[in-house]
């Protein structure tokens, strides 16, 4: 299980960091520290056998009807991913953790840190498309969070609103692809779907899935026409723009586009489409970083340039071309993050990240400087640094590329390209750190400590080294993620010297000679370019959401007034006209049950049934009325339910009607008494005939179906026949409840506990907010607020009460009763002690809380129900049998009353918790009196 | 019997609706109580009715009502306690903190909010 567990531990890191938010600054740093080590050095012994060996994969069937599991997979790609995930990650939480001011909650930012590692990690161990989609929307919402963390910006606002907006869209476009791919494939296993690729590619409906998962794929990895939303997310903190933005989740779509490699890549489709896009993003990419003024626009720039540059390499579909791109993607991340950092440190010594009121900070920052020119040198493509081995082999890929027909356009572009790469690496080094020092920094510029240091210069020593020795640090890393990319292992050759045939060396110059030339010509160039009319990509964004935001706020209007009355009346005509269709459309067999016969006992309750319900009606102005007129259909109601052979309903309404009348009366001490008469005849016409006419409708609709025998056979056979052999109880309505349908009722349960909760949170809220008026007028009150006689006579009749609920418990399973009955009738007997003694006796002589009671139930019940899992049954399994207790008789035990005590403490805590929460509310509001 | 409890339903449904399409909160919190004993009921006679015979398989009867519908009323009548309970909570949070107890609120004044955020979401 070391995969799954992987994919765990950065989840528990979030947790962990949260937690150690108590325990300094650095606590939540090195928490998640550690666990990003921890998971690195899981990664890391996996080596071994991958290098060589078949991939790793495990994992548990969760959905298999959906095709959605649980499984995990590591192979060459996926571990090259998860080095720079977790390697990089772990030099960046070192980092963050000297980076933010001393204002900022790290506890906060290191959770959503690690969040975003494991959903990144969780990406690349995905075996299963649907688990990784999920993780997939989870990197875009967790990168919104790091990206806008100065909410207090606007422009961080913006940059989170747009990543979002841009990546997220990506992702709907990208889960439709998934499905559709996983439709061709006949599952949705990676390692099924990657044996596929013949099959895949000869279906008709290759196209529309290859287009979906582009869009998704280059929406995240910011290529054109998507490219725009790159530099506008650097408005976030540098660690989340060398992590996110540099190193891992940009290059989530390149993953995507190298995990589908054997399977879409080979048409022409997928070169026309994932080449020219990769060029025409590499071009315009170099183009935007050499007229950026800001260090941090200039190196996303870059980023968006480079990311097009891996495309274009995996789009040209060769397997050298795939060596070079896994190879791009190890030196870019290294880099780049590491330049990502220094600009990091530079902003905050100077105060400014504008290259224009920067320079010559080589000898205040020397350090800095150093660091900065090798990673700018490599980003270069300088020799002997890593930049320049995977510039090399796209170069030679270039030089043989032939493009609609033509050899020469594509190995020009790409020299292009690099010459513009050579310019605005060297520009960027200039302007930053050469030229005569200034007087004017917005800040004194001081050198960084070696806490912000230290991350960077491990990544530009990584450059170094790589450079040096490219056959022992990268080539068996880039060779294991090549062969998993291509599907064929083959040797593979890096160095830095091919000898002075391979076209790339003379390109390689040419370059920089074009860089050079660009860089001296630079100030023609920009005065150029500045006075050259520009498409501006996120002002046309931001045009289009307001355009389509105003659209839906005018629809929104159109269709709805505001008034809730109102659409509730909409609602319930169109209810209504559903309804006339279908009876007018639909044809009814004759009535084939007998009508059961009244007695006059019936008779007369049905009439008060119908008394109390149009009382209510009329008469609802007088709340105080209304209430009791309300509890009064409550008991017909009950007692009808013992009429028509529904004991434990009887039980259930009686109970619960008088708990909530209790209530009601609560909440009449802090409402108004009466309500006013304010709706117009017409009004009330109109709401008449409504009211009236659903009446019509559901008296006719009970009556076509009480007249009727049911059109399939009732499942309940089964409850009926089953409930004593299979669940042990003779109360089928008990057993279906606690056993057959044991997970509905726990479902159940928690609701009631949930909205307990949030009816005392909402009191919590009322009462903080001191919105409470003083001592409401005008209240008539009996003289005295807790008669002596009543106090006797309910503290007398406690443990009567409190007998009886224990005996509707024990009896429940078979006969009428259980956990809800009992919980109820607990709850009444516990009510009428605060009645009668007051709130205050009540809670003075209480030792268990109402929310430990509703913890305690959900507990119990989930544990009644996973005991079950101990003995390889499916969740809530009951068991039952006979037992002779003495003195007792032999009786009948079962599991599922382990459960109903699960819904009885939930059911007990929840109205308890209800009733106490109003009790307090109104306690303060009445000064004290109730 | 039949015919009873269908006009029971109809009427409790009728005045449940017709309560809670009235513009103060208590009326629309008696009349979701109404509505909810309709539905209750309703959900009942889906099991047809089958006086004298309760689900009790205690051996005395040969027949039985059939059970799965009152396990689904019963759990529906507790669940619609909690129910009532919240919104009696929000109904007393509205009251206090405006000191009115309409459904709609004031209407102007939500728009003026609405307009606020926009404006706050451009900037």
């Amino acid at each position: 299980m070391s995969l799954a567990l992987l994919a765990c531990l950065p989840f528990c890191g979030a947790v962990l960091a949260a937690a150690a938010g108590r325990f300094g600054r650095s606590a939540p740093a090195i928490a998640a520290g550690a666990v990003t080590a921890l998971a690195l050095g899981i990664v890391l012994v996996h080596a071994p056998c991958l290098l060589a060996g078949p991939p790793v994969a495990e994992g548990v069937d969760w959905l298999p009807q959906l095709g959605l599991n649980v499984r995990f997979r590591l192979d060459g790609l996926a571990f090259l991913f998860a080095l720079l995930i977790l390697g990089i990650g772990l030099l960046i939480l070192l980092y963050a953790r000297f980076y933010l001011e001393p204002q900022e909650n790290p506890a906060r930012f290191f959770c959503f840190l690690m969040l975003f590692q494991g959903a990144m990690l969780g990406i690349v161990l995905s075996d299963n498309l649907l688990f990784l989609l999920i993780f997939w929307e989870m990197t875009s919402l967790t990168s919104f969070l790091l990206i806008g963390w100065w909410s207090h910006l606007p422009e961080a606002r913006r940059g989170a609103r747009m990543a979002l907006a841009i990546t997220g869209g990506g992702g709907l476009a990208l889960i439709a692809g998934m499905l559709l791919l996983g439709r061709i494939a006949g599952s949705y296993e990676l390692s099924a779907i990657l044996t596929k690729g013949e099959a895949i590619r000869a279906s008709a409906l290759y196209l529309p899935a290859l287009l979906l998962i582009l869009l998704g794929a280059f929406a995240k990895s910011a290529q054109f026409p998507f490219h725009f939303w790159l530099p506008q997310a650097m408005a976030a903190p540098t660690p989340v723009s060398a992590y996110l933005h540099s190193a891992t989740m940009v290059k989530a779509g390149i993953y995507l586009l190298a995990r589908l490699w054997p399977v879409l890549s080979g048409t022409e489709v997928w070169f026309c489409i994932v080449a020219t896009t990769g060029l025409v993003t590499l071009l315009l990419g170099a183009k935007t970083a050499l007229f950026r003024d800001d260090l941090k626009a200039v190196l996303a720039s870059s980023t968006v340039s480079h990311l097009g540059l891996i495309t274009f390499l995996l789009g040209l579909g060769t397997k050298a071309a795939a060596l070079a791109a896994m190879v791009h993607i190890l030196a870019h991340a290294s880099f780049k993050a590491a330049l990502f950092l220094l600009a990091g440190i530079v902003d905050h010594a100077a105060g400014t990240r504008d290259l224009r009121r920067l320079g010559g900070l080589r000898r205040l920052m020397p350090v800095s400087f150093a660091l900065t020119l090798v990673a700018g040198l490599s980003m270069a493509g300088v020799p002997p640094l890593s930049g320049f081995l995977s510039k090399e082999l796209m170069l030679e890929e270039a030089a043989h590329t032939l493009w609609a027909g033509t050899g020469g356009l594509v190995p020009v572009l790409a020299m292009v390209a690099a010459a513009a790469s050579v310019a605005y690496s060297l520009r960027l080094i200039g302007a930053t750190f050469l030229g005569t020092e200034r007087a004017d920094y917005p800040h004194p510029p001081h050198e960084a400590g070696p806490g912000l240091l230290a991350a960077p210069a491990v990544l530009v020593l990584l450059v170094i080294a790589t450079g040096l020795m490219p056959m022992a640090l990268l080539g068996p890393l880039a060779a294991s993620a090549t062969a998993a990319v291509t599907g064929e292992a083959g040797p593979v050759h890096l160095a830095l010297w091919h000898g002075l045939e391979p076209p790339a060396l003379w390109m390689s110059l040419a370059a920089f000679g074009g860089g050079l030339m660009v860089l001296g010509l630079y100030p023609t160039l920009r005065r150029w370019w500045d006075a050259f009319p520009k498409p501006d990509g996120p002002r046309l964004f931001e045009a289009a959401l307001g355009a389509l935001t105003g659209a839906a706020r005018r629809v929104t209007r159109l269709t709805d007034s505001g008034s809730i009355t109102q659409a509730m009346a909409i609602a319930v005509a169109t209810i209504l006209a559903a309804g006339l269709r279908a009876f007018s459309g639909g044809g009814f067999g004759p009535a084939t049950r007998a009508m059961t016969p009244v007695e006059g006992a019936v008779l007369t309750g049905w009439g008060l049934l119908m008394a109390f319900t149009l009382g209510t009606v009329i008469l609802h102005r007088n709340r105080l009325l209304a209430v009791l007129l309300v509890g009064g259909a409550g008991l017909m109601i009950s007692a009808g339910f013992a009429r028509l052979a529904a004991p434990d309903l009887a039980l259930t309404q009686i109970a619960v009607e008088a708990v909530t009348v209790i209530l009601l009366l609560l909440a009449l001490t802090l409402l108004p008494q009466k309500t006013p008469r304010e709706s117009l005849p017409l009004r009330r016409l109109r709401d008449g005939v409504l009211a009236g006419t659903a009446g019509i409708g559901a008296a006719a609709l009970a009556y076509a179906l009480l007249r009727r025998e049911a059109a399939w056979e009732p499942i309940s056979a089964f409850h009926l026949a089953q409930s004593t052999p299979g669940a042990g109880g003779t109360n089928a309505v008990n057993t279906i409840i606690v056993d057959f349908r044991g997970y509905d009722t726990f479902g159940e349960i928690l609701v009631l506990g949930i909205a307990a909760l949030i009816l005392y949170a909402l009191v919590e809220g009322i009462l903080a907010a001191g919105i409470l008026p003083k001592p409401l007028p005008g209240r008539r009150r009996a003289g005295d607020p807790h008669p002596e006689m009543l106090v006797v006579a309910m503290r007398v009749l406690l443990p009567l009460a409190m007998l009886v609920g224990i005996y509707i418990f024990l009896r429940g399973h078979n006969l009428p009763g259980g956990g809800f009955v009992a919980g109820l009738v607990f709850s009444i007997a516990l009510t009428a002690q605060a009645l009668a003694a007051g709130f205050d006796w009540m809670a003075g002589r209480r030792r268990v809380g109402d929310h430990a009671l509703i913890g305690a139930g959900g507990l119990v019940a989930l544990l009644c129900g996973a005991g079950a899992m101990f003995f390889g049954r499916p969740f809530l399994t009951s068991a039952h049998g006979h037992v002779t207790l003495w003195p007792l008789e032999r009786f009948g035990l079962a599991t599922a009353a382990i459960f109903d005590l699960g819904v009885f403490l939930c059911v007990l805590g929840a109205v308890m918790l209800a009733l106490s929460s109003l009790t307090r509310l109104a306690r303060v509001a009445t000064g004290g009196r109730v | 019997m039949e015919a009873l409890l269908a006009i029971a339903i109809g009427t409790l449904t009728a005045g449940g609706l017709y309560l809670m399409l009235r513009q103060r909160t208590f009326p629309v919190i008696l009349g979701l109580s109404l509505l909810s004993h309709a539905v209750n009921l309703f959900l009942f006679a889906s099991g047809r009715l089958a006086p004298g015979l309760p689900p009790i398989l205690d051996g005395t009867a040969k027949d039985h009502t059939d059970p799965l519908p009152q396990a689904l009323v019963l759990t529906a009548i507790v669940i619609s306690f909690g129910m009532t309970a919240v919104i009696l909570a929000m109904a007393i949070g509205g009251w206090l903190s405006s000191g009115d107890d309409r459904v709609d609120g004031d209407r102007a004044d939500e728009d003026r909010v609405d307009g606020d955020r926009a404006a706050g979401d451009e900037g």
